[in-house]
Formats: C-alpha cells, sequence, structure tokens
C-alpha cells in the first residue's frame, strides 16, 4: 500500500493538457479557455492570476466536472495521477469530487448552506465518501477537523448554524469541510477575496500550514498578486482563455516575461515603493469573448505591439527552468540572440 | 418563543373581536329578519324578537353577544335548527368538511412539491413545459368547473369511469370513492399553485453557491436536491399553506355545494340566506380563529425550517 502510494507520489499529480472549455451561448461559441496546459505536483502550489473573464474559475470548475450549462470541455486532457479525469462516468465523477479534489469558494458567506449545522454539513462530506463510518466517528473526526483549521469550542460549534459565524470563520469551516477526507489536490478559487485583510492573512497562513502537513496539492485561483507571492510555488498567467505567461513564481515576479504580467506587477501596490510613485493601470478593456481577435489577445492593450502580433498568436518562448512566455517581443529576442551567436561563430 | 407565542394569541384575540363586530353590523345591516315568512303575524314576529333578544338596540345586542362568546356561548339556530346550540351544529358539520380538506391539502402537497422540484431540475425541457401547461391550467379553471368536469367523467350514465359507481350525491357509506372526487377538486388547485410556487423557490435554491459547494463535496443528485436545496426552497411554500389550510379544511363551499357535501362550507353559506344570525356569526368565529391558529402554526413552522429566523425579533 505505502509502496504504492511512494509510487504514485514520484509521478505528477496532475497533468492538464491543451484543455479547451467553451460556453455556447445564443450570442455565439465563447472560448473561455482555449487551449491551455500546465501540470502540478504533489506538494506543490501553483497559482493561477487573471483578472475576471480569464476563464481562471471555468478551467478549474472542468477539473471537477462542475462547469454549468451550456459551458462544455471540447477539447485536450485532464490526467490525475494517471487516469482520464474526462472520461469518468457520472458515478466516478461523484466519487471523485469531494474525496480525491476538493474546492473551496470565493464566498464563504454563501457557501455554507444555512439551514443546516456545521457539523451536519462537515459529517455529510465525510460520510458522503466513507459510507462504513459511523456518525460518531464522523462527528468526531469534524471536530479534530475544525480544531484544526483553528476553531475553538468545537463541541459547541458543531452544532451552531453558519449564520452564527463570522466570514473568516466559514471560510475556515469551508477548508475543514474540503480537508475532511484528505484529498490529493485542493482547489481554491478566489478563497481569500471577500475576507478584509487581516483574515486574508490569517486564512493563507492557515493553508499554508495545513499544505506542508498533508502534501496535497494546491491550485490557488486569484487575481491577487501579493497572494500569490506569499503562497505559490509556482505561477500561471492567464489572460482571455490563455496562458500567457508560466513558471516558478520568483522568475514571474523578478523577470516577467510577458507585457501583461509586467503591467499586473507594475498595477499592484507595493510596501517599498516611494511615497510619489503612482500604480500604473493596465489600459484598455479586456477582451470581448464573443469575438476575440486574431493573433495575441492582449495585444490590443500592449504598450509594445507590432505588426504581428495582431496576426498571429506567439508561440511560447523558454525563458528560464521551467519559465515560458507566449510573445513576440521575445521571440524576436530569441531570434536576434541566435543571429548575434551565428555572428559570432561566422565571424 | 413562548412570550411570543402569548404575544399572537393576545394579538389572535384582538383580531377575532374585530372580525366578529363588523360580520355583527354588516349581517344586521341587511334588511329582513329570520322569521320572515308570509304567515307569520307581526305579533309573533315581536315575540320572536323579544325572545331572543332582536329587539334591543343594535350595540346592546352586540354587546350581550360578545358577552356570551366571551363566555363559550355562541346562541343557538334561529332559524335552520330551531334552538339548537350553534357551537353543536359546528361540531357536528366541521368533521367531514375538516376530512376532505385534509386529504386535499395532503394530496396537493405531496404531488406538488414534488413536481416543482422535478420541473426545476428539468428546467427548460419538455417535461417541465408539460408541467407548466397542466399547473397553468389547474390555477386558472374555479372549482365548480373542475367539480362539474369529474362529475362528467365519473357520474353520468355513458361516463368513461361509470364503471367505479360513484355517486352523483355525497354518500360516505362509499368509502374512499366518495371523498375521491370532492378531494381532488378541491386540492388541484393549491397542487398546481404549489407545483409553481416550488418550481421557482428551487431554481433560485438551486442556483446559490451552496448547492456548488454540495456538488463539490461530491454529493450525489437526490442528496443535494432533496436535502439542501428543498429545505430552501421549501419555506415559500409553507408561507402558503398557512391561509390554504384554512380555505381547505372549512370546505370550499363550491365544492361542497357540487357533491351535496353536508359540511360546514355548505351550512355556513345556506346560514347567510336564511339570515340565521348567530349560526352565521358562530361559523365566522370558528373560521377567523380557523385561519388565525394556522398562521401562527405556520410561522412557528418558519422557525424549524430555517433556523436563521428569529421569532422574538423584529415583531
Amino acid at each position: 500500500m505505502n509502496e504504492n502510494k511512494t509510487e504514485a507520489q514520484s509521478g505528477k499529480l496532475l497533468e492538464v493538457k491543451d484543455l479547451r472549455v467553451s460556453f455556447f451561448t445564443p450570442a455565439g461559441e465563447v472560448k473561455a479557455v482555449s487551449g491551455i496546459s500546465y501540470d502540478l505536483n504533489y506538494d506543490e502550489v501553483m497559482g493561477i492570476v487573471g483578472e475576471s473573464g480569464s476563464g481562471k474559475s471555468q478551467e478549474a470548475y472542468s477539473i471537477m466536472g462542475l462547469l454549468q450549462s451550456p459551458g462544455k470541455v471540447i477539447g485536450g486532457s485532464i490526467t490525475f495521477e494517471g487516469r482520464d479525469v474526462l472520461a469518468f462516468d457520472k458515478k466516478e465523477m461523484t466519487a471523485f469530487r469531494g474525496s480525491e479534489v476538493a474546492m473551496i469558494f470565493q464566498n464563504p458567506m454563501t457557501c455554507l448552506n444555512p439551514v443546516y449545522t456545521v457539523g451536519n454539513q462537515l459529517i455529510e462530506a465525510l460520510r458522503a465518501h466513507d459510507k462504513k463510518i459511523t456518525k460518531q466517528e464522523a462527528a468526531k473526526r469534524a471536530m479534530e477537523m475544525l480544531e484544526l483549521v483553528g476553531i475553538n469550542n468545537v463541541q459547541k460549534r458543531m452544532k451552531q448554524y453558519p449564520h452564527e459565524f463570522s466570514g473568516g470563520m466559514r471560510q475556515r469551516v469551508m477548508i475543514a469541510m474540503g480537508l475532511i477526507c484528505h484529498p490529493k489536490l485542493l482547489i481554491a478559487d478566489e478563497p481569500t477575496t471577500a475576507l478584509d485583510v487581516t483574515i486574508q492573512a490569517q486564512i493563507l497562513e492557515l493553508m499554508k500550514d495545513l499544505q506542508k502537513k498533508t502534501h496535497m496539492g494546491i491550485i490557488f485561483i486569484t487575481h491577487n498578486l501579493g497572494v500569490v507571492a506569499e503562497i505559490c510555488d509556482k505561477v500561471s498567467v492567464m489572460y482571455a482563455g490563455k496562458i500567457v505567461e508560466q513558471g516558478p513564481v520568483d522568475d514571474i515576479f523578478y523577470r516577467p516575461g510577458h507585457p501583461y504580467t509586467m503591467g499586473l506587477l507594475r498595477s499592484m501596490p507595493r510596501v517599498d515603493a516611494e511615497s510619489y510613485e503612482r500604480l500604473i493601470p493596465i489600459e484598455g478593456t479586456p477582451v470581448d469573448m464573443l469575438n476575440p481577435p486574431e493573433g495575441c489577445p492582449f495585444a490590443p492593450r500592449c504598450e509594445h505591439c507590432m505588426k504581428i502580433c495582431l496576426q498571429k498568436m506567439p508561440p511560447y518562448v523558454e525563458l528560464g527552468d521551467n519559465h515560458r512566455a507566449a510573445c513576440w517581443l521575445r521571440v524576436q529576442e530569441r531570434l536576434n540572440e541566435k543571429q548575434g551567436e551565428e555572428a559570432v561563430q561566422n565571424g | 418563543m413562548a412570550k411570543y407565542v402569548i404575544k399572537r394569541v393576545i394579538m389572535a384575540l384582538i383580531t377575532i373581536l374585530v372580525v366578529a363586530c363588523v360580520t355583527f353590523l354588516l349581517m344586521m345591516s341587511v334588511p329582513g329578519s329570520p322569521f320572515n315568512d308570509e304567515k307569520i303575524t307581526a305579533q309573533q314576529m315581536a315575540q320572536m324578537d323579544a325572545k331572543y333578544g332582536l329587539d334591543k338596540p343594535l350595540l346592546v345586542q352586540m354587546a350581550n353577544y360578545m358577552k356570551g362568546a366571551l363566555h363559550g356561548d355562541l346562541g343557538v339556530s334561529l332559524k335552520m335548527q330551531k334552538d339548537r346550540p350553534v357551537l353543536e351544529i359546528i361540531a357536528e358539520k366541521f368533521p367531514l368538511s375538516a376530512k376532505i380538506g385534509v386529504i386535499a391539502l395532503i394530496w396537493a402537497v405531496v404531488v406538488g412539491v414534488p413536481l416543482g422540484c422535478l420541473a426545476a431540475y428539468n428546467r427548460g425541457k419538455w417535461i417541465d413545459s408539460l408541467l407548466r401547461i397542466i399547473s397553468t391550467l389547474g390555477i386558472s379553471m374555479p372549482g365548480f368547473v373542475v367539480a362539474t368536469f369529474l362529475l362528467i367523467l365519473f357520474c353520468n350514465e355513458d361516463a368513461p369511469f361509470s364503471f367505479l359507481g360513484i355517486k352523483t350525491i355525497f354518500d360516505e357509506s362509499q368509502g374512499v370513492r366518495a371523498y375521491f372526487m370532492p378531494c381532488f377538486a378541491l386540492g388541484l388547485y393549491p397542487m398546481c399553485y404549489i407545483a409553481r410556487l416550488s418550481r421557482s423557490s428551487m431554481l433560485d435554491a438551486l442556483g446559490q453557491d451552496y448547492i456548488k459547494t454540495a456538488r463539490a463535496k461530491g454529493l450525489a443528485t437526490p442528496k443535494i436536491i432533496f436535502k439542501h436545496a428543498l429545505r430552501n426552497g421549501v419555506i415559500p411554500v409553507i408561507t402558503y399553506l398557512g391561509p390554504l389550510t384554512a380555505f381547505t379544511l372549512c370546505g370550499g363551499f363550491v365544492v361542497e355545494t357540487v357533491f351535496t357535501i353536508p359540511g360546514l362550507g355548505r351550512y355556513f353559506v345556506q346560514s347567510v340566506q336564511n339570515r340565521d344570525y348567530f349560526l352565521i356569526m358562530g361559523t365566522t368565529i370558528f373560521l377567523a380563529t380557523l385561519v388565525i391558529v394556522m398562521n401562527l402554526v405556520v410561522d412557528i413552522l418558519y422557525k424549524v425550517v430555517d433556523p436563521r429566523i428569529d421569532l422574538a425579533k423584529g415583531d
């Protein structure tokens, strides 16, 4: 059993290849996710960063099989521990959700059912996947989980309803609920966005802590680069359904290769900035997803936009170890370097 | 909780008093008398009036009646069952109406709520459209039309279901068969209304974030619908049940009339036609009490279904 586990852990936890998700609306096809690829190992935290409508949540929902109609996965593959998630039937998917992959959502105020006690909802999550466990055992586990996420007085808390919890406490309950079946992957969809800053920090601290204890992989969806720096090992930057840059967190912050990433970084408040420095917003508006432009989707807003950017989608350029960006600027740089090298060799 | 109930009971008493006064005045403002009869002489008439205290000034009459009512004496029937206490008559007539009402109510809820859930879950599909057509039909058809249709279907000589042998006139000795038509006719409208109500509230509940959470937990679909969505979706239905219960319990007047059921509803209408003053008053007070009690029960039920509701507050 243990050997199997180590064998499994040596492989990839999650591999997403060329995933495409479209929404078929009366107005036309919206390509919410158009061909993204990444992989995630055990014990690794990946951030997915992007603005509203960039497809980052839809991409996560498709892993869980939670895409709402008219959304559909129309291509690519999702492989979880060597198994093809997209080929799961309904029953397999239900068993997969919650036990192997858990998800926590943006708004803890509305994500717990108001008419059931917190204990009831925690126990239910456990018993959905472990049919043999008795109610007493399940209650005991639920209380352990609540303690683990830093909730005091659990005996009493178990019998309380969600409206008797504060926002931060509810998010803790959500995390406890997500982790109660020991999932190997946790998808956190903007878990701190609806919370105020001090609570945000506490929740991040808690997640980091739990990640170290459980060695699960985490996909952390956010639009907040500060949060990414705090918790992630690597980052995928999404724009208009595509990953425009991807790499280790340090590379993204210190050597960004895509103008969009640079823009995001410039628009982020920094503690070490000079007081007179203003935040620089990214000009323009997000792409109309019904009529995406040909070429690079960011081109219309890009300050370095060239003719080719408007015509053809740039390929990925390797910028370092596992660091790549899709930008014609980088392609050109690479060409210039090559020419230079050749010139040196020839000369 | 106890404080809340006491408060509500006091309010209920005031409401009943107001209802009684208004009814009394309205009733008395209608010309004519229970003793109207061609054969009766003016002197006999005056004697009768004196016997039942109808010769006194209106306000004195009203005060006397209220005093009696507070002591549990709702007077006697003046005409229809001469000199029989009103309470006795209600006690005799109400159980049958209540029986039919309860059965109608039960089938309306037991069928209506699941149909609503089914429609909500299959939103936009053919089954949703079909249910919408049925429920719209049921809502727009008045009770007497439904009742008449039933008579045509079951009771005519050449009716398709005449072999069941259901009698046109309600006959309790027929057992289940006797109750089928009135209960169906009485429950059809509430059933359709409940189906529509629960469809829309279930749609609302199914779109909530906690349903997403439930799905992400890996719960099976029936559990998501019947545990997580229904408990929230059923709240508007409960609101509707309060007044509805009172309405069905005292019997659709119409349904009781069409099927000739000797229930309280039909008797109430007859008592109005006959100007049987104390019988009208007694029945009205009884029905008003029923409505108020049902509303109180519903409000307490709220608290059971939705823990967020605090009965003591905001009242």
